[in-house]
């Protein structure tokens, strides 16, 4: 190499050393990480596997339509499903217009204003809240002020609350607040994602800013929107804490529902039986675990089953949803 | 027969024309009061607990809540402890040993979740191909959507006899335990997020980097995670907030005694396991329903701030790559 | 378009002229570049010689950024890539299974279109070669930051900041700030891909200055768009279309005389 204007004594490379430490030391720590991530995939292919086995075998069509009888030790859980439907059902009709129409005032109207930055710094902060925080306003608000309050104006003894007592309606509305983050944040992503041409050929046309969402936005949005609806479900389904004091039991004897006019219909002032309360009572509190251990894997298997169903099909669709926009342009 | 479109809308406007700014005056009015709901609820859960939190303080002096005298059975001296023991003739309220619990559960699991999830978050952004990618970043998502439950259930009864044999650990549920679980809880989101946080820095610097001669591993430790790194802590950060507010795995795996202790091999109970044990047995308007109340707002108001934390940081890491 | 092939592949071009006959630091030798199932390159040949300026010029998409980036083997980091060919570097194959592309990208250093500091301070931009070397004692360090800011002529300016961040300079300084970070791990060679497209005309001035400089001690290839700036800098001159190499002479003889009509169709902006 000509004129070496390097001063002698600095060398900056010595290709001379026969072991390369750089490119050892490099594979070792691709490896490494390739080990971590094996080790979390398998972890999880572990614990999935066990409850899978551990359960099926309690898994039979009795023990999905049945009462459960003896104290637990036998008989079905199909009131925990059922309680379990109710619930989340009940949830997403308090959470969903809510987060939507909350979400549609974030992305289509709000733009930077001071009240839409509150609002979403709000909504990070539901996000974050401890689920047990949940359920402790849920009993303190919804129960015990709300649900009092409304005992005492319409003159219902205390000594027999109707509405201050643990219901599956508070429940509902505790777990509500808590996936409301869910909902807003994917109607969000559902909505951001629908080009700003869509919006702009609707009013090129002298469409109205709400014309344009209802009819040229929202159902490009839909799958978004549903995707947001299934994971609360899945959310919903799985969250124990919120439920804890607010309306769940452990054995029922009849299914929340009554009747109006001869028609079967879900009672909301009643307690419920749900799937995660009645696997945390019976892995905490069963007297006789020997008999109980299968009931518990097989609520789980039930329980894992219905999220990972839940979050699959979210998936999938989310990817239908992402190819069918692509397709368009 | 041509139609004269025009005039037939100039028809329709007119008609419609008055009521239709108010119509979507009064949606955009109606829609924003959706949006306020969020405030609102934020605020009352805020406003709630701090309301019957304080009445605690009126029931309860404030030195309780950090230690109370105790008469020792063994030497029979007044001693100063810090117990939390709600219900007995001498009701103890310290809540240090449930924020040590909180803390004995919260930082092994987030230690052991940022080595695993910087990792995969790693691993999924810079070395896995396109194909892995796309099976494993579902599979991630997948244990995020693990209920708490299963998992708390899992460590109960599997996890505790293992680790029970490997550490030969006195205590079947511990600590250690609760550590454990939340981490598993805690992987995905501090891998997700590194992991956009990797991708969000631009391929120049990559291309810098193996342009001067960097080997793979020497580019990612050296230019894209110091690049990446605001974005990395916040996820940590995050991962830390959520493991304070765990509830359900610490309540069935970390034990059940709420004493102060250093040792992870040790039963510890957790502000938030304090609160789900506890409220169903409490008569609204005792001290002890108070109490409850202000360990919850003492929670809300830790997590708040680590969750504030996090978004600063975050933030701090949008901005310096938009240079 | 079609094109007179064969006969003016000039597959080894004597320089005409006054310039001695110059050892070729880079030999590239029938090279065809494959991106995927996009052709970009085509039985490129084409010598460097050492210690001087080839400049390598053409319309947008005829391979320009293709070819240097497949002498420092860059291209693969982001893309799958496929080659027939060879491409030499003093004589050794670069392709070759034993070459270490490690040292290769050392020895062949790349200055990029957009300045692309990393986000650190002044000194750990340009410490960071040296770093990967194994170089820690402070004291060589900073002797080296400073010869290499020095070397780009950015010294001056930024002495008194090295602890600020480079994000902080203006782009022309940034880019100064890629040359000297190139440098400070002593290449034999420097690539530029349109190093000034992104740039003033003050600081194209400060870098084309510079590049006359370096070339004392480094053989660069730099791909312009911008013909008067290969006027200005370059010894030799290469025309690429299509992903093929047209003519290569010596740039005055290119400027002047330059022996394929396509070739002077484009140097007088007929298209391009």
């Amino acid at each position: 190499m000509t004129a070496n204007s390097v001063q002698p004594g600095i060398v900056v490379a010595a290709p001379g050393g026969r072991i390369d430490w750089r490119w050892i030391v490099s594979e070792f720590y691709l490896a490494l990480v390739r080990g971590l991530t094996a080790l979390v995939a398998l972890f999880l292919g572990w614990i999935l596997w066990r409850i899978f086995i551990l359960g099926q075998k309690a898994v039979t069509w009795e023990f999905l339509t049945a009462a459960p009888r003896h104290g637990m030790e036998e008989g079905g859980i199909f009131p925990a499903i059922f309680g379990t439907v109710c619930i989340v059902v009940l949830m997403i009709v308090f959470a969903l217009p809510l987060g939507v129409l909350s979400a549609i005032y974030l992305v289509e109207y709000a733009g930077k204003g001071a009240i839409a930055r509150v609002i979403r710094a709000a909504v990070n902060n539901l996000a974050g809240v401890p689920s047990i925080v949940f359920g402790l306003f849920g009993v303190g608000f919804f129960i015990l002020f709300i649900g009092r309050g409304l005992d005492t104006v319409l003159g219902v003894p205390a000594a027999q609350p109707l509405f201050g007592q643990p219901a599956m309606l508070w429940a509902a509305l505790t777990l509500a607040i808590l996936v409301l983050p869910v909902v807003i944040v994917s109607t969000q992503e559902a909505l951001i994602a629908v080009p700003a041409s869509h919006r702009a050929g609707s009013f090129a046309m002298g469409a109205t800013k709400w014309q344009t969402v209802r009819r040229a936005v929202l159902p490009q949005a839909r799958a978004g929107i549903l995707t947001g609806a299934i994971l609360s479900i899945s959310r919903g389904a799985g969250e124990t804490a919120p439920i804890l004091f607010t309306g769940c039991a452990y054995f029922l004897p009849t299914l929340p529902v009554t009747e109006i006019f001869g028609v079967p219909v879900v009672n909301p002032l009643s307690q419920f039986m749900e799937l995660s309360y009645h696997i945390f009572i019976m892995a905490t509190q069963s007297t006789n675990v020997a008999k109980t251990l299968p009931i518990q894997y097989g609520t789980t298997l039930v329980l894992l089953g219905l999220t990972f169903l839940l979050n699959l099909s979210a998936i999938l669709l989310r990817i239908y949803f992402r190819r069918s926009l692509r397709k368009r342009h | 027969m041509a139609v004269d479109i025009r005039a037939l809308i100039a028809q329709q406007s007119a008609r419609r024309q008055r009521g239709q700014e108010l119509r979507e005056w009064l949606i955009e009015r109606f829609l924003l009061l959706n949006g306020i709901v969020a405030i609102v609820l934020i605020a009352l859960i805020f406003i709630f607990l701090f309301k019957e939190g304080i009445r605690a303080l009126e029931a309860i002096p404030l030195h309780r809540f950090i230690g109370s005298e105790v008469r020792s059975f063994l030497t029979g001296q007044k001693e100063f402890r810090m117990i939390w023991q709600p219900v007995s003739t001498d009701p103890k309220y310290s809540i240090v040993p449930l924020v040590v619990g909180s803390l004995m559960v919260a930082i092994p699991g987030t230690l052991i979740a940022t080595i695993f999830g910087i990792g995969i978050g790693v691993y999924l952004s810079e070395v896995a191909s396109e194909r892995v990618r796309e099976i494993a970043k579902p599979i991630i998502e997948l244990l995020a959507g693990i209920p708490t439950v299963v998992l708390g259930f899992f460590c109960l009864t599997v996890l505790a006899t293992l680790v029970q044999q490997l550490f030969h650990t006195t205590y079947r549920l511990n600590a250690l335990l609760g550590g454990i679980g939340v981490a598993l809880v805690i992987i995905p989101v501090i891998a997700s997020l590194t992991e956009d946080a990797l991708r969000m820095v631009p391929d120049d610097i990559r291309e810098a980097s193996y342009a001067l001669g960097a080997n793979r591993w020497e580019t990612i430790w050296r230019a894209l995670l110091p690049a990446a790194i605001s974005g990395v802590s916040g996820a940590v950060i995050l991962g830390v907030g959520r493991a304070l507010g765990e509830t359900m795995i610490v309540l069935m795996a970390a034990g059940n005694a709420a004493l102060v202790t250093a040792n992870i091999f040790s039963p510890v109970r957790t502000m938030t396991a304090t609160i789900a044990a506890e409220l169903g047995a409490v008569d609204q308007g005792s001290p002890h329903y108070y109490a409850l109340f202000l360990v919850g707002a003492l929670l809300f108001t830790i997590t708040f701030f680590v969750n504030l934390a996090a978004e600063v940081v975050i933030n701090r890491a949008r901005s310096k790559l938009k240079l | 378009m079609m094109l007179e092939m064969p006969a003016l592949q000039f597959a080894v071009a004597p320089m005409v002229g006054s310039q001695p006959a110059a050892n070729n630091k880079v030999e590239v030798r029938e090279l065809t570049f494959h991106y995927g199932l996009v052709r970009a390159l085509h039985r490129v040949n084409l010598q460097i010689p050492e210690c001087r300026v080839t400049a390598i010029i053409g319309p947008s998409g005829c391979g320009k950024s293709t070819f240097i980036k497949a002498i420092n083997r860059i291209a693969e980091v982001t893309d799958a890539v496929r080659i027939e060919g060879d491409v030499l570097l003093d004589g050794a194959s670069v392709y070759s299974r034993s070459i270490k592309l490690v040292d290769l990208r050392r020895r062949v250093g790349m200055v990029f279109q957009r300045p692309n500091p990393f986000p650190k301070s002044i000194y750990d931009n340009i410490a960071y070669g040296p770093r990967l070397h194994g170089i820690r004692e402070r004291r060589l360090l900073d002797a080296i930051v400073e010869q290499s800011l020095q070397q780009a002529a950015l010294w001056e300016e930024v002495k008194d900041r090295l602890a600020s961040s480079a994000m902080d300079l203006s782009g022309g300084q940034q880019q100064r700030l890629c040359i000297a970070r190139t440098l400070a791990v002593q290449p034999e060679a420097i690539l530029m891909d349109e190093p000034c497209s992104a740039l003033d005309p003050t600081a194209t001035g400060k870098i084309e200055e510079l590049i006359l400089e370096l070339k004392k001690d480094y053989t660069i290839v730099i791909v312009t768009h911008n013909m008067q700036q290969a006027a200005r800098v370059s010894d030799q001159t290469a025309f690429f279309l299509n992903g093929e190499l047209v003519e290569v002479s010596e740039t005055a003889q290119m400027f002047t005389k330059p022996v394929q009509k396509v070739t002077e169709n484009y140097i007088t902006g007929r298209f391009g």
